[in-house]
């Protein structure tokens, strides 16, 4: 079934609230007000796209630290987002425990992940692998960037899924760069789709930009997995269009030529394009979109401000679900 | 009550536990028709079939990566690494995940599983069928490491691991698998509580804190000291972490001495904090300063017999470690 016009329009607003919540957190960090941020700008037309063709409250989300985006889709607050940013208690991924951008929303059933990249891949199939064993039909979907597949994780998750067919589908956010190192000295081959044939299983590579072309992909490969026809291998190609982190300098290892030729393909212009081009919205609305999301990053960072840091005894728990006697 | 081996016991212990649960299941290399490699899962498949009883590929990544996603999931899983030496590739996997999961989530997601696996040298397996890895493990707030000695804790502690709503890695001394024999109740229900130790054999003039198959060389080095009229007392820990400083403690002050023996390499071993927990906690108690007797500081257990012998703790050198303790 196509893509209704409110559909369509509310993709696009949860792009272009991700984008500018991003963006304020690149200010917030240029204002010294917090201390670190990832970004994923560039990316949301990919995130946004992918998780549209979960079932919300059943499907499973085993993110990674650029999809700010999917977590705004899937229902994270931008004053929880802000929150984890500041290293505020009721930030909902880990209570202030992770850096920012660590993600986890177990009421959305989003798994948290740390940080040695390609770690959360095998939770990905594990869950596939519980659901197929209760004879469930939901999906696992899961991201990675194009760099961590390198890693053996990544192989070995895909190879055990593909072995027992399990419900998950492989998203690889192929955004050119692992930091500095572009995708040519990551892999001989030409997208990281083309990893799956020597694993047994569908690989498909689409244009990460294109957010309704990125939901018909991950769509059909999600109704494969539900159908219990097994996972699919989808990379989603897009540009980095920040450094790496609020660490890096992209300029010792990119031109700003390169950059910049890539700003023309920025998934928020590209969808706000076809939109007004389609008559979707008009330019009025989009205005008005626009305020719309100003107005909800500046009350995330006022709430987010106002909110209070954790005692730092509170970090002594909870190491155990049953907490234990060490002493 | 039957006497059965420590092998059978772990099978018991599974058996029960898949029974009780269908949400418990078992993953892990060549646990499926072949009943494992040390047939711990002999009968397993048979009885409950190929989705309980799961031939994971030859990965130790994926075994317990994908263990973790399953408890994540809310499956119970217990993951058999083969032999504890090819735990390493799966190092990331326990301490970066199964470890930190439940903290680094404050407490959204937990990670029941257990992952089994046999370990310890004296069998002829050389560098990498032989080694000890508790200590790489007990540093590690988030894991609880287990291990047993005898049938019955095995199996009780087993069954405990599989019910526990944190990850347990559960270490088997695989020479003890089919030379431990002991009597397990066939008709009552057994669940032996992770976390204290046990004293094992009473005795006044000083303490040897062991476990897995050092405990039943501690027990034999202990008769043998008996004879020259030395009561040594003796302690199985069980539960590596958490530390039973409790138990640890009681016994120093009651002995006044305290001899530490573990197969595992001297420095940097468990041996380690035990001596620390005394030291902290006991100095005044001590009569002598307390010793440790462990495998020597060489990467592995070598093949070759006279080699494996010259590293292996044995009864004759726990006994002398006795007597030259008792004579301080």
């Amino acid at each position: 079934m196509p893509l209704s016009k409110a559909l369509k329009r509310e993709m696009f607003w949860m792009m272009l609230l991700s984008r500018r919540l991003d963006e304020r957190a690149w200010v917030l960090h240029r204002q010294g007000k917090i201390a670190f941020h990832i970004s994923g700008i560039g990316q949301e037309a990919a995130q946004v796209g992918a998780v549209y063709a979960l079932e919300k409250g059943k499907d499973w989300l085993v993110p990674y630290y650029r999809d700010l985006a999917m977590m705004i889709a899937m229902g994270m607050s931008p004053a929880e987002f802000v929150m984890s940013l500041m290293g505020k208690a009721a930030e909902p991924t880990s209570g202030a425990r992770q850096m920012p951008s660590h993600f986890s929303l177990r009421h959305a059933n989003i798994v948290s992940h740390s940080a040695p990249v390609a770690t959360q891949t095998p939770h990905a199939s594990g869950i596939g692998l519980g659901i197929k064993l209760d004879g469930g039909d939901a999906v696992v979907l899961t991201t990675i960037g194009e760099g961590s597949t390198s890693q053996g994780e990544w192989y070995e998750a895909v190879n055990v899924a593909a072995i027992h067919r399990l419900p998950v589908v492989f998203i690889v956010e192929n955004n050119q760069y692992a930091i500095s190192v572009p995708q040519e000295k990551q892999m001989a081959v030409a997208s990281a789709a083309d990893k799956a044939c020597g694993l047994g299983l569908p690989g498909i590579e689409i244009d990460g930009t294109r957010v309704y072309e990125v939901y018909e992909a991950v769509k059909e490969a999600v109704d494969h997995a539900r159908q219990g026809e097994g996972p699919t291998v989808i990379e989603a190609k897009m540009y980095r269009l920040t450094p790496h982190s609020s660490d890096d300098d992209d300029r010792s290892y990119r031109t700003r030529e390169e950059v910049e030729a890539h700003k023309k393909q920025d998934p928020i212009i590209l969808t706000k394009n076809l939109l007004l081009d389609e008559g979707l919205m008009t330019e009025g609305e989009i205005e008005a979109m626009e305020q719309k999301a100003k107005t909800e990053v500046d009350q995330a960072v006022e709430a987010a401000r106002e909110a209070p840091y954790p005692k730092g005894e509170e970090a002594a728990t909870p190491v155990y679900a049953q907490e234990v006697n060490n002493g | 009550m039957a006497e059965i081996t420590l092998v059978e016991a772990v099978r018991q212990a599974m058996d029960e536990e898949l029974a009780r649960d269908e949400d418990v299941f078992i993953f892990g290399e060549d646990v499926g028709v072949r009943g494992g490699v040390f047939r711990a899962t002999q009968g397993l498949f048979e009885k409950y079939g190929a989705e309980r009883v799961i031939d994971s590929p030859l990965a130790e990544l994926t075994i317990v990566g994908v263990g973790i996603g399953a408890a994540l999931y809310g499956k119970r899983p217990i993951c058999e690494i083969q032999f504890a030496d090819f735990i390493f590739p799966a190092f990331n996997q326990i301490v970066s995940e199964a470890a930190k999961m439940h903290y680094r989530s404050n407490g959204d997601w937990r990670v029941p599983m257990v992952i089994r696996a046999p370990y310890g040298g004296g069998i002829g397996g050389g560098l990498y069928h032989s080694q000890s890895v508790e200590a790489f493990f007990t540093q590690v707030p988030g894991l609880k490491v287990v291990i047993p000695s005898t049938p019955y804790d095995a199996k009780g502690l087993l069954k405990s691991a599989v019910r526990d709503p944190d990850p347990v890695l559960f270490f088997e001394p695989k020479k003890g698998y089919r030379l431990i024999k002991g009597e397990v109740p066939e008709d009552e229900e057994i669940l032996v509580p992770i976390g204290p130790a046990q004293v094992t054999r009473e005795g006044s003039d000083l303490t040897v804190f062991a476990y897995g198959m050092m405990h039943h060389y501690a027990l034999e080095a202990a008769e043998a000291a008996a004879r020259d009229g030395i009561e040594a007392e003796v302690v199985d820990l069980r539960t590596l972490y958490p530390v039973d400083r409790v138990t640890i403690r009681k016994s120093v002050r009651k002995t006044s001495k305290a001899l530490i023996v573990h197969e595992d390499n001297l420095t940097g071993g468990y041996g380690a904090e035990v001596a620390a927990t005394i030291a902290e906690w006991g100095f005044m108690d001590l009569d002598a300063p307390v010793r440790r007797l462990a495998g020597p500081d060489v990467p592995g257990v070598p093949f070759s017999h006279p080699m494996q012998e010259w590293f292996m703790v044995n009864p004759q050198k726990i006994a002398d470690a006795i007597r030259d303790l008792a004579a301080f």
